[in-house]
């Protein structure tokens, strides 16, 4: 079986979809020839021709709404968004049009559409290429927001995305697109949407975090068990519909959650989760709920970016306050 | 200095604002001058439609309302040249295109009166088009794609959007148009220039002496048509229709026309237009012309006019009856279409709004 990166996963998921539903088409600039600027869709045009792997005119808002009128006449189209940064312009035909339509028509017309997006910062990148705002999608109804944070999960996530009968926000955390390679057979299976995974069992704390931040999560947990703590290390992936009950779960276990995102902090996703914890937990909490995030300016050009960006370091001190304020 | 391209609008009319015939050559539609009747009756019935939901939002029974007096002419002239299996996606006031593919009066007045389930349009083929776009252009872009999904699918239909005036200034209009030359997509893009965008005149949307002109930069067949002429702006839809299903790629029409009424009803035009202005569009407004040519091909009469006008005027009553007597959706409606299933998460939401449903009660 062949080991494969972040990336092969996505293009192997995207292949194997398209050659097993003919409705599949993948949209975006540079997606055709040049296979995408990751490589994401690379030798896809080759095999599907240049209909179902189509290179657009460059303009994001044409990509995104030309996936709304796809999606509603019957395909699943797959658009990418060429970087986070420049989604803007995307949303809002995806917020006033793919995250309503089947409300709005009572289901008479849905929108069975993906938009991947290359993620987050962490790769040098120029201006605008490096945002990480998947919180801004988190607070649309209708639409499913989804981070992968593994080669595995990125295949067998972005299956179950296509295969969804609603809109899916696909975010993948570039900064890990590369990073390593595992085992991912390529035999259509899909992983659940609509639900967190339970990395690594843990009794002391919870932490949080979707993403390219599990890498940290993980190696926080390491550097903690050195020091005697057990730490659960919860991959959100799927950030609405929210599965707040797995979260609850390990909090009320643990009595201590540390959540992390590379997001900016006031109103990103991780307040959302500290809300539901003080809602649903407090009781259960023995420290106050700590939060490792980006910090509330613009992500910086690269000289200063990996300051910007949380550490392992900063979770490990948080989940040593959140035991320390026990 | 060699020239890189040239460019010329035609303008189509068949009937002046008298009704007097300007052209001999008329389209093999509008010799069946019983076709012509029932498209005159369309026209009436949407008029008589219009006027009964200003009344129900002025008593109280609509929320606000986009009137469509004066489109007569532009609206049932898309929505009859059109085959059942292309796809209309419209703004918010194509009322006669739409009715003339199957959405019944009860539907647009239960979406104005504040129910989803009147975009759920229950009659084809109007169920399979898109449901009216409030935010501004972006139908345009739902078009293109659709007209794409019938490329790939190698379907010979259609997708039609419609834009204001005001409309044919935003980029997803100009996106839709530029991917539809861009992938020679079976695409008709409508503007339908009323001259207002609320209080925005035309002159104010664009320098260019004609808005069909924009489609020229898309690289499609682009054409200006008298839009207060249904003749006119039937046959420039059949031959962009027919070119698009023959492959021949997508169109831009200009229709122009006039917006008789306020932009809605929460609007009062009195602040921004002239009475001169309204009084010289009513003298070319759609209806009066087409009457006048029928009376003068001796199909239509006053008496047959009262006797429509009483159909229409029962038609509406029923359809009004209709929609007051649907009963609210359940609460949970807001919850149920929101994803195809409910998730969990969700689902405490739903029991929420429920359980307090029961308190109310």
């Amino acid at each position: 079986m062949a080991q494969i990166t972040l990336i092969e996963a996505v293009t192997q998921a995207l292949a194997y979809e398209m050659a097993h539903d003919d409705s599949v088409v993948v949209l975006g600039e540079d997606v055709g020839v040049n296979g995408g600027v990751f490589r994401a869709t690379q030798g896809l045009q080759e095999k599907f021709g240049e209909l179902r792997v189509l290179d657009t005119p460059l303009d994001e808002t044409t990509i995104a709404g030309v996936t709304v009128g796809l999606a509603a006449a019957g395909m699943k189209p797959v658009a990418e968004a060429q970087f986070e940064g420049f989604i803007y312009p995307m949303m809002e035909q995806i917020a006033c049009h793919a995250a309503r339509m089947r409300n709005r028509t009572r289901g008479r017309i849905t929108v069975p559409a993906v938009w991947r997006a290359p993620w987050g910062g962490g790769i040098r990148a120029p201006e605008h290429h490096s945002e990480a705002n998947e919180h801004l999608f988190t607070n649309i109804p209708g639409l499913r927001v989804v981070m992968p944070s593994s080669p595995a999960r990125a295949y067998g996530l972005l299956l179950a995305a296509i295969r969804d009968p609603d809109p899916v926000m696909f975010f993948e955390p570039k900064r890990i697109y590369r990073q390593y390679k595992e085992e991912v057979p390529d035999d259509g299976e899909a992983l659940p949407l609509d639900v967190c995974f339970v990395l690594r069992d843990g009794t002391d704390v919870t932490i949080v975090t979707w993403g390219a931040q599990v890498k940290e999560a993980l190696e926080a947990a390491d550097a903690l068990a050195e020091e005697g703590i057990s730490a659960e290390v919860i991959d959100v992936a799927t950030l609405t519909p929210l599965d707040f009950d797995t979260i609850a779960e390990s909090v009320q276990k643990t009595g201590r959650c540390v959540i992390l995102h590379e997001a900016p902090k006031t109103a990103g996703f991780g307040a959302e989760i500290a809300a539901r914890v003080a809602e649903e937990c407090l009781y259960e909490l023995l420290a106050p709920v700590e939060r490792v995030t980006g910090y509330d300016t613009h992500i910086p050009l690269f000289r200063l970016e990996m300051k910007y960006l949380p550490s392992a370091e900063r979770v490990v001190e948080a989940a040593k306050r959140t035991l320390a304020n026990s | 200095m060699s020239i890189a391209a040239k460019f010329e609008i035609e303008y189509l009319q068949y009937l002046d604002a008298e009704g007097k015939q300007v052209r001999d050559d008329l389209p093999e539609f509008a010799k069946d001058l019983n076709h012509m009747v029932e498209l005159y009756k369309l026209m009436m019935s949407t008029r008589v439609f219009d006027a009964k939901s200003v009344a129900l939002q002025r008593t109280g029974k609509l929320g606000t309302y986009a009137s469509c007096l004066g489109h007569e002419a532009a609206h049932v002239g898309i929505g009859s040249a059109m085959k059942p299996e292309d796809v209309l996606a419209v703004s918010y006031r194509e009322y006669g295109a739409q009715l003339y593919r199957g959405v019944q009066p009860r539907e647009v007045y239960m979406y104005w009166g504040g129910d989803e389930r009147g975009n759920d349009y229950q009659n084809e083929p109007a169920r399979h088009d898109f449901a009216w776009s409030v935010p501004i252009a972006t139908q345009c872009l739902h078009a293109a794609g659709t007209a794409l999904a019938f490329k790939i699918r190698k379907e010979p239909r259609v997708a039609v959007c419609t834009i204001g005036d005001g409309g044919s200034s935003k980029g997803d209009f100009y996106g839709a148009i530029n991917i539809a030359g861009a992938q020679n997509l079976p695409m008709v893009a409508v503007i339908v220039n009323n001259q207002w965008a609320i209080s925005v005149p035309r002159k104010i949307q664009s320098g260019a002496p004609t808005l069909a002109q924009k489609g020229i930069a898309a690289g499609l067949y682009c054409i200006q048509v008298d839009g207060n002429d249904i003749i006119a702006v039937r046959k420039a839809m059949e031959d962009a229709l027919d070119r698009a299903r023959n492959g021949q790629g997508g169109s831009v029409l200009e229709l122009v026309t006039y917006r008789l009424s306020d932009h809605t009803t929460a609007d009062d035009a009195r602040r921004y237009r002239g009475e001169q202005e309204v009084k010289d569009a009513w003298a070319k407004e759609p209806m009066k012309r087409l009457r006048a040519w029928l009376v003068a091909k001796g199909v239509w009469d006053d008496q047959k006019e009262e006797a429509w006008k009483n159909e229409c005027d029962e038609w509406m009553d029923n359809e009004v009856n209709a929609y007051l007597e649907t009963k609210t959706q359940p609460v949970t409606a807001m919850f149920d279409y929101t994803f195809a299933e409910v998730p969990a998460d969700l689902a405490k939401q739903r029991d929420l709004a429920l359980s307090l449903e029961k308190k109310a009660h």
